[in-house]
């Protein structure tokens, strides 16, 4: 259910904190408003990096730990930096029965990656999501917003190849 | 004034098939014509068809028109809206009509269809609150204005409502517990943290008829005496949440939200809250925990939510197609025309996303106790390919599986229960016999065990032991006493775990158990699999009687497994073979078999 908290962000000196306070600034006070926070600052960073998550603590008056145990607690926010293109393989019932254990593992195969992971050059970051409720199109997959479906492990070759 | 009003569905399976190109292209043939102006385009809500989308439906002409493709447009424009014909090849056509069909009416998928939780889904424009009026929206509202609480309770009461989210608990008597609780201020929640995989009815309203759901809530409020709604929406569904803001801005415009209402003194006001991708947050206690800020672990009870819910302050919790149903039964006499529908004890209709290997996939929306033969053949047009009906599974990873040979049985509450499912939010996924009902076990299990939020042991630690004896079955290391002990850990995390997740999760894999313990036997002792799922348990052969050489296979393999020269039978080279199974969906002649490992013998059939 939950990423890893990698304590040993090598990035730190490079995240631009400027805009933190901006962005929580509707929320200070707040403290029901932890979950929406938190969105607001990984939908300027693309993840939660742990500097900017420390600056929301201070500013939120909210322990640390108890931000990490919301945020590692939701699918939804990311604790590492994610590539351009997200690839979402829908787990749904209805695509997994039509097949989408062997679409992921023709990603898997063609980027060498594994669900969660990110390739070296941020291009791609693989994940999966519960129901994309495209279920009349299974096996469905998201790039970014773009969805693809009825697909079969043959096709995902271009469709990879169409995002660069 | 608009000559004819253009429908495109602009729901997510829609959109995924392409309506949007579909729009862009009719828009840009319109104003080649320079007639733009004389017709109005709405991406509009979901008329529930999926699987022939993208659909665009035409009024006041009434012709739905699907499959659509952008280079169809031209002939659309020219032949439908200049020259006033139906462009024939467009319309709906299948096994099911002996000629193009050219509405509801007339098409199969719709015939046994009563809307009224998507009576205005893909028929109003879902950002505009006038249609939405025009409809006879809000007038429920205002009758609920000029009635006492507890005669609105009672009559939601009367109606026999059950919530829709899954339980099935009865609507008007959670209502009157909220009402009777001690206390200023109350809250109405609105579920829409629709996380079943396979079911998509909730997101469909939202996006569709936005306006039914802030109606249900105020009458709610006003039923249980609450001044402030939150609806806690999945993250993942951005158009829903974009045509709620849309609709309450739309609403607080009209003063039909905000302070004094119309006039009678009712104050209520509405907050969106984004779920950020947890499944059991779905359960009340734990989507309470979320909207005030924490990790979205449930909670004992009692106290219940009535009595001590949001903030600890008494709180009214429904799903969506619950709130949906609320105008109809609020309005004039509309709580006794709601309980004509349906069976003693399930009332009114019900929605379901049927999804799987049936034809007709979408949502459809049928009166309780329909059996499930006419929803799967009737409704759903049958199993895709012809194959045989192995099994339907309602309910999601809280359901349960219902095998082919109960498919007369009635869908309400009481008979699925009977039967090891649930009503669930009313995913129906349709399985053929290529559907393994061992992985389809592990599958749900996977899923909840991912999902379970860690609070319980039983549920924590159970789901993974069982997880860890249903990977060993299908990998082929399955032992006879497996199954007796997977039904022993599945009865202790049913008793022992808090949630509605833990008491349900067990529930496909003990109905898997219960309807095709052959096929798990089959698993363990024979090491075999005979829906060709679970990869080391069988391997493909080709039929060498039947293959005509066309190499179709030779080319989709990606291993170079297939030998085989033109016009000549192939042959699979087990050592190199992935069991991907690119080969199968290729061929033709439906030559691929599944055998068991080390035999030749042709057992798919």
């Amino acid at each position: 259910m939950s990423t890893a908290v990698d304590i040993k962000e090598k990035v730190t000196e490079e995240i631009d904190l400027s805009k933190v306070d901006a962005l929580i600034e509707p929320f200070i006070g707040k403290k029901e408003m932890i979950i929406p926070a938190l969105q607001k600052v990984q939908d300027h960073f693309g993840y939660l990096p742990r500097p900017a998550v420390e600056q929301v603590s201070k500013r939120m008056r909210t322990p640390l730990s108890r931000l990490y145990g919301v945020a590692t607690f939701y699918a939804q926010f990311k604790m590492k930096p994610r590539g351009r293109y997200i690839i979402r393989v829908c787990k749904g019932t209805a695509c997994h029965i039509q097949g989408s254990p062997k679409i992921a593992e023709r990603i898997e195969d063609i980027l060498g990656l594994e669900s969660g992971e990110t390739t070296d050059d941020l291009r791609f970051t693989l994940e999966e999501v519960a129901c994309i409720g495209a279920c009349a199109l299974a096996p469905v997959i998201m790039i970014n917003d773009d969805p693809h479906g009825r697909l079969t492990p043959d096709k995902i070759k271009d469709i990879l190849d169409g995002y660069k | 004034m608009h000559e004819k009003h253009l429908m495109i569905c602009g729901a997510t399976g829609c959109l995924s098939s392409g309506s949007h190109l579909v729009e862009q292209a009719l828009v840009e043939e319109l104003e080649k014509k320079g007639i733009r102006d004389k017709y109005r385009l709405v991406m509009g809500g979901c008329p529930g068809f999926c699987e022939v989308g993208p659909i665009i439906v035409i009024y006041p002409d009434e012709v739905f028109y699907c499959r659509l493709k952008p280079k169809d447009m031209a002939e659309l424009v020219e032949k439908h809206l200049v020259d006033g014909e139906i462009v024939e090849r467009l319309l709906y056509k299948g096994p099911d009509v002996d000629m193009p069909a050219r509405f509801y009416d007339t098409i199969p998928f719709y015939a046994k269809q009563k809307f009224n939780v998507l009576r205005n889904s893909g028929i109003i424009d879902p950002e505009s609150i006038d249609e939405y009026i025009m409809r006879g929206g809000y007038r429920a509202f205002t009758r609920a204005l000029e009635l006492e609480p507890a005669a609105i309770c009672e009559e939601v009461k009367q109606a026999g409502l059950r919530g829709r989210g899954g339980a099935g608990f009865s609507t008007g008597l959670k209502w009157e517990f909220t009402n009777k609780a001690p206390g200023d201020k109350k809250y109405v929640v609105c579920n829409a943290d629709e996380g079943d995989p396979g079911a998509f009815m909730d997101r469909s309203i939202l996006e569709g008829d936005p306006h039914a759901i802030l109606e249900g809530m105020l009458i709610c409020g006003r039923a249980i005496g609450a001044n402030e709604g939150y609806i806690y929406c999945r993250a993942e569904y951005p158009l829903a949440i974009k045509r709620l803001k849309l609709a309450i801005e739309n609403a607080e415009a009209y003063g039909l939200l905000g302070e004094n209402i119309l006039g009678y003194g009712f104050n209520f006001k509405i907050n969106i809250k984004e779920g950020a991708g947890a499944f059991v947050c779905g359960e009340e206690t734990a989507l309470l925990a979320s909207i005030e800020g924490k990790r979205g672990m449930p909670r004992p009870r009692p106290p219940f939510p009535a009595q001590s819910g949001l903030f600890g302050k008494p709180t009214t919790i429904n799903n969506v197609e619950t709130l949906a149903n609320i105008p109809l039964i609020v309005k004039e006499g509309g709580a006794a025309d709601f309980a004509r529908v349906g069976t003693e004890g399930s009332k009114g209709t019900k929605v379901f996303a049927l999804a799987g290997k049936i034809r007709n996939t979408g949502l459809c929306e049928v009166p309780m106790g329909i059996t499930i033969k006419e929803i799967i053949y009737d409704v759903g047009g049958g199993i895709k390919g012809g194959r045989e009906f192995k099994a339907v599974q309602a309910g999601g990873p809280s359901g349960g599986c219902i095998p082919g040979e109960l498919i007369d049985l009635p869908i309400d509450y009481d008979s699925l229960n009977q039967a090891g499912a649930i009503m669930g939010s009313g995913g129906l996924v349709v399985m053929d016999e290529r559907t393994c009902m061992v992985d389809l076990a592990r599958y749900f299990l996977s899923f909840t065990q991912k999902e379970s939020c860690g609070k319980c042991t039983p549920c924590r630690e159970g789901t993974k032991r069982m997880l860890e004896i249903l990977n060993r079955i299908s990998e082929g290391l399955g032992i006879a006493k497996d199954l007796d002990t997977l039904d022993s850990l599945a009865e202790s995390i049913k008793d022992s775990s808090l949630c509605g997740l833990g008491q349900t999760c067990p529930n496909p894999v003990l109905s898997t158990i219960r309807y095709f313990r052959k096929e798990y036997e089959e698993h363990i002792d024979e090491k075999f699999c005979r829906a060709g799922v679970c990869k080391e348990l069988f391997n493909y052969r080709i039929d060498e009687e039947n293959c005509t050489g066309c190499t179709a296979c030779v080319k989709a393999c990606p291993t170079d497994a297939i030998r085989g020269e033109k016009k000549e039978p192939h042959e699979i080279i087990q050592e190199l073979c992935t069991r991907c199974g690119s080969c199968l969906e290729k061929c033709r002649q439906e030559c691929i078999m599944i055998t068991p490992v080390g035999s030749e013998a042709d057992v798919s059939n």
